[in-house]
């Protein structure tokens, strides 16, 4: 099921969750929603369940309009964060519910009902539990009947909320695979929250990053990674070192900095900044550099250091120890960025500004 | 290095805790045991024969058919309304509500004497309710509904507060589980959120029937205590102290313990077997 989203917005109380969200995600798709807390993900997430209700804007599924549906007519699967598993019900009732609940009609014999049960723990590799309590299992087990039993209805559309969150990092890593596979095997529309950028460029197709309750950018890892569409996306992803920069015909300069690595931009002339990852940066000795090694810490393959100038500012370097050059505390050196977002300056961008949206690129 | 020399001690959240743990000891010796006890020695000083005589006498059996009557008919009121009371008390938000619930203890703080006063005027023939019952034909003041009556008053709150705080710690994405599942509002209710607060529920209504048995204040005002017909089995044996039957009293004295112990362990046998799923959900 294609899900189209458009003009949404949603608050509680005073708080704008949502500040308008149009997204499309196409039929069979997985998809992440990635943002630190608060972003709204989850809030987004429930909409679309029919758990929350927004403000303003449409949710079509299919061509159908879901605001006019109640959640239980919606037919989806929703794994929550805590599993919420029925705590009074055995593994294999948990997986039953939402078959057992349907109206008399409807509704398969128990024969077919046991049958489908079986197939699914058979399928999700949980078929020795069937008799124990949610209270009798593991995190990653429950996390498994959890999923059984919202797949247990054929749901139109998967979403699972922080569907990792409350897992070991081992068993994150093998349940991920799993879901991927659980994924293409069952071939449904699946949405999934997480604040893990590993966990979503790993997982999903797409992935949409969102902040402060909008869109900042929708794309591939390597785009988003390389490309942010906004300051908001490249510090999310991890760019914490920022530098004034003056742009001159596209090159960004600036004192003691070596930039000449940096791609051109159509950006306009004048003040702008950089946006870089401790690790895409290089201290080269230089005796004339205007920064200055403070600390100097090594992790046996990386040479971490603090650089400052003398107006204050100080940078985080990350650099492979192997053919890095002789570094000493007080040495003074050149910055050389290798890679970086560079944005034109704006009073507006520490508030909540954003760039205009990079429309979604077609998968 | 590690020293052997002092042994590790747990360290206690209680400083003194000897001390208290002695002065609760002995205040539930002082005050419940030995009271309990010399019930009990009394009852055995009597002999078997003479207090199956006592306990199986056409009078006392009455008593306990009454009493145990009416307090299955208030536990079985207290147990729908308590349950929706409580419901109503955590699950939806309206302007008196803090009122209300403060008004849920008044029962507890209300000397029970008062409340049968009140009750006896409320539904006595030219009360406010008894006359429009009256011309109805239905007699509530002396008779058995009188007593239910009474009861269910003063056991209502032990419903009240033990579902409360269940399910007001309810998870809330349990119901929004069903839901997404399909479930209709009402099998939401009874295949996950009734077996959920159901241990409560259950022990409740039992110490709220433990109540009622013992009751005694609220009743003798509105019962009319007509020995055979309205006399509940704590009037009978405190009728049989006021005439130095020592040996009467501490029989029926002993039955009546004999229930509410049995209650207590039904109560917790139910609240084990609801609860055996139970813990660690999250």
């Amino acid at each position: 099921m294609s899900i189209t989203i458009s003009g949404m917005t949603k608050r509680f109380d005073r708080t704008e969750v949502l500040r308008g969200i149009d997204l499309d995600v196409a039929d069979g798709e997985l998809m992440a929603l990635l943002g630190p807390s608060g972003s709204g993900k989850t809030t987004l997430l429930k909409i679309i369940a029919g758990l929350e209700w927004p403000d303003a804007g449409q949710l079509q599924v299919a061509g159908q309009d879901w605001l006019q549906l109640a959640a239980r007519d919606r037919r989806i699967g929703f794994v929550f964060q805590h599993y919420a598993l029925f705590p009074h019900m055995s593994v294999r009732d948990n997986i039953a519910f939402g078959l057992d609940v349907q109206p008399r009609g409807q509704r398969p014999s128990r024969a077919q009902i046991a049958a489908k049960v079986d197939e699914l723990m058979a399928f999700l590799q949980i078929d020795q539990l069937a008799d124990r309590y949610p209270a009798q299992l593991s995190g990653g087990q429950r996390q498994r009947v959890a999923l059984g039993r919202a797949l247990a209805i054929q749901p139109r559309v998967l979403l699972l909320d922080e569907p990792f969150g409350a897992l070991d990092a081992a068993i994150r890593r093998d349940l991920r695979r799993w879901l991927r596979g659980v994924h293409e095997a069952t071939g449904s529309t699946t949405i999934f929250v997480t604040h893990d950028q590993e966990e979503a460029f790993e997982l999903a197709d797409r992935v949409v990053v969102m902040g402060q309750g909008q869109i900042e950018q929708i794309g591939h890892a390597d785009e988003i990674h390389d490309h942010p569409a906004s300051p908001f996306v490249a510090r999310f992803m991890g760019a914490t070192v920022e530098l004034p920069v003056t742009l001159l015909a596209g090159r960004a300069s600036g004192p003691g900095l070596d930039l000449t690595a940096l791609p051109r931009r159509a950006l306009p002339d004048g003040p702008a900044h950089i946006l870089a990852r401790p690790a895409d940066i290089r201290a080269v000795p230089d005796a004339g550099g205007c920064w200055t090694v403070g600390s100097l810490g090594s992790t046996g393959a990386e040479l971490h250091l603090t650089a400052s100038r003398p107006d204050g500012t100080e940078v985080e370097v990350q650099m492979p120890r192997r053919g890095a050059p002789a570094l000493t505390r007080g040495a003074t050196v050149t910055l050389g960025v290798e890679a970086a977002a560079v944005f034109p300056y704006s009073r507006r961008d520490h508030a909540a500004h954003v760039l205009p949206l990079r429309k979604e690129i077609a998968r | 290095m590690i020293a052997a020399a002092a042994p590790i001690r747990a360290k206690r959240v209680l400083p003194g805790f000897t001390l208290s743990l002695g002065t609760t000891l002995l205040y539930l010796v002082l005050i419940v045991l030995i009271p309990i006890a010399a019930l009990v020695l009394k009852g055995a000083e009597i002999g078997p024969a003479a207090f199956w005589a006592i306990v199986s006498s056409d009078r006392a059996v009455a008593a306990f058919r009454i009493t145990l009557t009416a307090g299955a008919i208030a536990t079985a009121f207290n147990a729908a309304y308590g349950l929706l009371m409580a419901w109503v008390l955590v699950r939806y938000d309206f302007p008196a509500k803090r009122l209300l619930d403060a008004l849920m203890d008044i029962p507890f703080a209300l000397p029970t004497a008062v409340a049968g006063l009140s009750l006896t005027a409320l539904f006595s023939a030219n009360g406010w309710f008894g006359s429009v019952l009256d011309a109805a034909g239905l007699q509530v003041v002396y008779t058995i509904w009188g007593i239910a009556l009474a009861m269910a008053f003063t056991s209502i709150p032990f419903v009240v507060r033990t579902v409360q705080p269940v399910l007001e710690d309810l998870d809330s994405s349990l119901e929004q589980a069903a839901e997404t599942l399909g479930a209709r509002p009402w099998q939401i209710f009874s295949r996950v959120v009734f077996p959920a607060i159901l241990p409560a529920w259950l022990a409740g209504c039992t110490t709220a029937f433990a109540r009622s048995l013992g009751e005694f204040g609220a009743i003798v005002f509105i019962a009319g205590n007509l020995p055979f017909e309205t006399e509940i089995a704590a009037l009978l044996a405190y009728i049989r102290l006021e005439e130095y039957d020592y040996n009467g009293a501490a029989a029926i004295a002993l039955v009546l313990l004999a229930f509410a112990l049995v209650l207590l362990v039904v109560s917790n046998i139910l609240q084990s077997w609801a609860a055996r799923h139970r813990e660690a959900t999250r």
